[in-house]
């Protein structure tokens, strides 16, 4: 379905991608490539710098040093190109409240500058899609937490992008309504042939989900790997939370700072 | 230009539907004018105190009166932006391919949209007051396209603070900073002959002087503008464009 320049089969191809804030080099060097078609795990420890990395491939963020080609478009000179081949679901629930899902919607497509003529029913097939046919005309605040995710990808897909960004998708929702999500961004991929980047911290979620896994620890690439690989690497009966111990940093630490926790706070709360 | 339209439409669109829905806002933002209009205005007419010439000073104020109120809803415009960020429609418009010019358009017209209810909120209490309104049609025309423009000005120019500021607390201080200087240092309740000669410059260098001025002439029988509907409106229009070259420039970086 994606219909954007596949010119090497890469959806993302960083080269030593770099960010710093002041003295902070939020992301170091970062070397990364993503073939089209996977669903794709960014891990790491609050700070690690999954969330810059993120913002520069989706160019919220403008690179210090170094590049990316995402959907095949260099994210420095088609930035335009770039963002018609990408959605986005922020780790904040960005859909609008004050408006009705389908309010939402026909906001997305206008923008996206979808034509007129087909926007009905494109609207009408992301909302089926993500089941959302029967709230579409309800304010979104009266949303359950799982229901705003739901609209948020169907916000995403409306254009059909080649990549979806999802910047920890399934933050503060409850087990039945991650689980929703998760499948919805399964039959993404099989009925559009979307690559899926997913940010997570829940270990379950990166197994259950990913094809291959990146474990960011201070702004670098600490490994990549298919998750079951990775914990046989680590030796018999290594879990992934091991797993993600050992590559991000050592232990479990606490890590981030006091807008990280007021954000994800804030997200989750937002979720009920 | 196709495209610019379509996107600031579909912006402006949804702003209105939330006005619509929830318009509470703006008629709690029509207290204060009252307040100004019916106490501060009524007192200060009996001492004439302040002359005004041939235009009574109740009058005289009133357009002073739907500029400030066109000002302070305007510029507190910058916390809705940054509530906005907070949320994260920042980043998901900022993500679309919409140019970021018909983002910030966008949202100087639906400003301007509320700042139109302010302005019949003001003519209505005007009316009630017996205060001597020109009923011609292209004069409350002129009000309102001054009305339009001052409220895409001030909130475009909210939205450049909010740019630079990102947050609410410290948006709060600088707002409450910028609106009352801005108010004194206008002629909207006293002339600007008045002023000693330091104020009056700050004061022509004020476009809220300039948006009462325009107001002033076009809304009240006896009224003029010292300037000139032309010296008026281009002021506010070239302010207008600078502002909104400005915070396309800004507005991204509320997403970093």
């Amino acid at each position: 379905m994606n219909t954007n320049a596949v010119s090497n089969g890469l959806a993302v191809k960083a080269t030593e991608l770099t960010r710093r804030f002041g003295n902070l080099t939020a992301v170091n060097h970062i070397d990364l490539v993503i073939p089209y078609g996977e669903i794709f795990g960014l891990l790491g420890a609050n700070g690690a710098g999954k969330t810059t990395l993120i913002k520069m491939l989706t160019i919220l963020l403008a690179p210090t040093s170094g590049t990316a080609q995402v959907g095949g478009f260099d994210i420095i000179k088609s930035p335009a190109k770039v963002r018609r081949s990408i959605g986005y679901v922020p780790q904040l629930l960005s859909a609008d409240g004050a408006l009705t899902g389908y309010e939402n919607l026909r906001l997305s497509a206008k923008l996206y500058g979808l034509p007129r003529g087909e926007r009905l029913a494109r609207i009408g097939e992301a909302l089926a899609f993500m089941g959302l046919t029967d709230s579409a005309h309800k304010l979104v605040k009266t949303y359950s937490g799982g229901l705003v995710r739901r609209l948020e990808l169907a916000l995403a897909m409306l254009h059909r992008p080649a990549i979806l960004f999802l910047d920890e998708p399934t933050i503060g929702l409850d087990p039945v309504a991650r689980h929703s999500v998760w499948n919805r961004l399964r039959d993404l991929r099989r009925d559009y042939g979307m690559t899926v980047l997913i940010t997570t911290h829940d270990m379950e979620e990166a197994e259950a989900l990913c094809d291959e896994l990146a474990i960011l620890h201070a702004g670098r690439v600490a490994v990549v790997g298919i998750p079951s690989d990775l914990r046989t690497r680590l030796g018999a009966g290594a879990s992934m939370d091991d797993v993600f111990a050992h590559y991000a940093g050592g232990v479990i630490r606490e890590g981030g700072n006091f807008s990280d926790a007021v954000q994800t706070r804030r997200t989750a709360q937002r979720l009920g | 230009m196709d495209r610019f339209l379509r996107e600031s439409t579909a912006v402006v669109e949804v702003e209105l539907i939330k006005l619509v829905r929830d318009p509470t806002q703006v008629f709690s933002r029509a207290v204060q004018p009252v307040l100004w209009l019916v106490v501060f205005g009524q007192v200060l007419a009996h001492v004439h105190g302040i002359y005004t010439g041939e235009v009574g000073y109740l009058a005289f104020i009133t357009p002073g009166i739907l500029a400030q109120s066109v000002l302070f809803s305007a510029i507190f415009y910058g916390i809705a932006v940054i509530w906005e960020r907070d949320l994260g429609v920042v980043h998901k418009l900022l993500v679309s391919p919409a140019l970021r010019s018909s983002l910030v358009f966008g949202k100087a017209v639906s400003a301007g949209f509320r700042g139109l209810v302010q302005a019949a909120v003001i003519y209505l209490i005007a009316l009630a007051m017996h205060i001597p309104i020109r009923h011609e049609p292209q004069a409350i025309f002129g009000v309102l396209a001054g009305v339009l423009l001052g409220s895409g000005l001030f909130s475009t120019f909210s939205l450049i603070i909010a740019c630079i500021v990102k947050t609410r607390e410290r948006f709060m201080g600088i707002g409450q900073l910028l609106t009352m200087p801005m108010f004194f240092a206008s002629n909207a309740i006293y002339p600007l002959d008045l002023m000693p000669d330091w104020l009056r410059i700050v004061a022509q260098i004020n476009p809220l002087t300039y948006l009462v001025d325009a107001i002033r002439g076009l809304m009240i029988v006896g009224g003029e503008s010292v300037h000139g509907y032309g010296v008026d409106f281009e002021v506010l229009l070239a302010v207008f464009v600078v502002l909104v070259i400005v915070a396309v420039r800004l507005y991204p970086t509320l997403a970093e």
